[in-house]
């Protein structure tokens, strides 16, 4: 009798001490987040003005990731894949818009067919059609690299599809950096469009090349816009292909079931190739906007947006498109804050970090649902 | 004949699962294969639905060889299937399932004519609508994969398992819908454990013992063969 009480005591012995253990790096955790929001807060209200430009450049970051992060969830969704070369789709739709501007003149193209068109015609004509081409190719690329590369290992373990995926990337990187392809070095690229930027002092004013705005003014630039307001309109506009349309039902079916979905009659490779080619396509438009703003480029461009971009999504959910939209805005600001207000190099390592934490705290991300067994 | 099915030799990996398969199906008819766990009968209907293929023989139908066909194509023509387990999209809600059901099919104000058809065989689908296929019960699930594959018009409708799971209410209910379905001109193949439901609607009914076929005929002269009684009718 007694001894059977007392193994019946030891049991939920065992359970608080692992339940302990938890709380002691949980409590951690807390405190950890405690102090970033105090040095938050003191920043803050030492100097609101860097903190609003600070968060400023976070926002545009974010936006940019969000783009990246919408291909790695929308890809990950369909075949359970993280699309390791996503990041360098997203480098190829910059050297796409560089050898589009800087060889081809593709940017001021209304000009051939008459001249005298007002310049913002030709600016706004000739940099959409750039950045179409860019999305064109990368989204062929992508549909490429999944027909050579990943189609055939379908039916593979997904470990052997993920190193694959890896050796994907690695190969773009490394074949972009041959002396006859993109070059290893860092070129200086040309913009379809000249970044003009503006301060906020009392009222909205043009920054004048050359002249440093005015001290306790915030500074933001038509490219910041156009990537934010850009980054949303995609967001929204998939959510409605998703949900609404004939083609977003589809993916969703075939992401749930393929072979239920080939009996409806969907033909599951083409849903794919759709799949891969839209996140591409985005990837592609952000690696324009992202050489825009930050106007050097070279073959290993993509490594870092594309990681901090599957952090954002895996932080968001993997699977889920919000998630990767939110966490992506999220990693941005923690980049900025981090470079801001840490230094600057921690910025790349707060994304790892963010991606260890969200991996021991909520494994399956902020949407994100414990995958269920399918019968 | 509506559908030829020839010979066929379906493997998974070094397990032998048909063998040497063959029947027909003629316009018009309800034929059910029955059999016990492992027999190969919804290996049988996969393979006619392109899901697994056939080392040797040929699956014919309305005289056109179907065998290589993506499953995808085979829809087009016609045959449709409502798979063992059901397999509703979850996440999808009632109508969008439906909407999956008609993916071949780009005629829209027809197709919300089939969606009322569907409706008026299936009330209760219309009343769960906008509901996520995933709540649904088993038995509105199981409503849900028929009307789902009745959306495509097929010719030809494969059930696998429809009473699967299902209490012996509702199993009497989907048999209704079935011989419903056929009286208003679809061919229906299928597939039970439940074999004396399955000879209460059938025509015909063939007998698939291990991979092969061993006994066919009238619905009635494989319920009276003394060896199925005994071993799939549960009567002596």
């Amino acid at each position: 009798m007694q001894k059977a009480n007392s193994t019946q005591r030891s049991l939920p012995a065992v359970r608080t001490s692992g339940a302990r253990l938890a709380w002691i790096g949980r409590g951690f955790l807390i405190i950890l987040a405690l102090m970033a929001l105090i040095v938050l807060v003191r920043n803050f209200i030492n100097n609101p003005l860097l903190f609003a430009q600070i968060v400023i450049s976070g926002l545009q970051l974010g936006f940019v990731y969000a783009l990246i992060a919408l291909g790695y969830t929308m890809v990950y969704g369909i075949v359970r894949l993280i699309n390791f070369a996503h990041g360098d789709v997203f480098m190829a739709g910059a050297f796409v818009s560089y050898f589009a501007v800087t060889r081809f003149q593709l940017h001021v193209w209304p000009t051939l067919i008459d001249p005298n068109l007002p310049p913002i015609v030709i600016t706004v004509v000739g940099s959409i059609t750039v950045i179409l081409l860019s999305m064109a190719v990368c989204a062929l690329l992508a549909v490429t690299i999944e027909r050579v590369a990943y189609k055939p290992l379908r039916n593979a373990p997904r470990i052997a599809a993920l190193i694959t995926a890896i050796g994907v990337s690695f190969f773009i990187e490394y074949f972009g950096a041959l002396n006859f392809v993109f070059s290893p070095r860092f070129i200086p690229y040309q913009r379809p469009f000249e970044v003009v930027t503006w301060y906020i002092r009392d009222g909205i004013h043009l920054v004048i090349d050359g002249k440093a705005p005015p001290d306790g003014s915030i500074t933001f630039s038509n490219i910041a816009i156009i990537i934010m307001v850009v980054s949303i309109l995609m967001q929204l506009s998939l959510q409605f292909l998703v949900r609404r349309t004939r083609i977003g039902k589809a993916m969703r079916a075939t992401a749930f079931d393929k072979q239920a979905a080939q009996l409806m009659g969907i033909n599951v490779d083409r849903i794919i190739s759709i799949t891969f080619a839209l996140g591409a396509a985005l990837a592609g438009l952000g690696g324009v906007l992202y050489a825009i703003a930050y106007p050097s480029i070279n073959t290993l461009l993509g490594v870092l947006p594309g990681l901090k971009a599957f952090v954002a999504a895996v932080m968001g959910g993997i699977g889920s498109i919000p998630g990767a939209f939110i966490g992506a805005l999220i990693m941005g600001q923690a980049e900025s804050l981090t470079a801001g207000y840490i230094s600057t190099p921690m910025r790349d390592a707060i994304a790892f970090t963010i991606l260890i934490v969200v991996l021991l705290v909520r494994p399956t991300g902020i949407f994100g649902e414990p995958e269920k067994e399918k019968a | 004949m509506l559908l030829e099915v020839n010979d066929l030799n379906v493997f998974y990996g070094a397990i032998h699962a048909l063998q040497g398969v063959s029947f027909t199906l003629d316009e018009g008819e309800v034929v059910t294969l029955i059999g016990a766990n492992g027999a190969g009968k919804s290996t049988t209907l996969r393979t006619i639905s392109g899901l697994l293929r056939s080392r040797t023989g040929y699956v014919r139908f309305r005289g056109q060889d179907i065998s290589t066909m993506p499953a995808e194509q085979i829809v087009r023509l016609g045959i449709s299937q409502v798979p063992e387990g059901r397999k509703i999209f979850a996440p999808l809600t009632v109508r969008e399932n439906l909407d999956m059901g008609a993916y071949t099919r780009t005629d829209g104000t027809e197709i919300q004519a089939s969606m009322q058809r569907v409706f008026a065989s299936f009330p209760r689908l219309k009343e769960r609508i906008n509901q996520l296929g995933g709540t649904l019960s088993g038995g509105e699930q199981q409503m849900l994969a028929m009307g789902r594959a009745l959306m495509s018009r097929p010719k030809l409708l494969l059930l696998d398992e429809p009473s699967m799971g299902l209490s012996p209410i509702l199993t009497e209910e989907i048999f209704r819908i079935i011989k419903e379905i056929n009286s208003q001109g679809t061919t229906i193949l299928l597939v039970e454990q439940n074999a004396l439901m399955a000879l209460s609607v059938a025509n015909r009914a063939y007998v698939l013992e291990t991979g092969s076929i061993v006994l066919q005929g009238s619905a009635a002269e494989v319920r009276d063969n003394p060896q199925v009684r005994n071993a799939y009718l549960g009567v002596g």
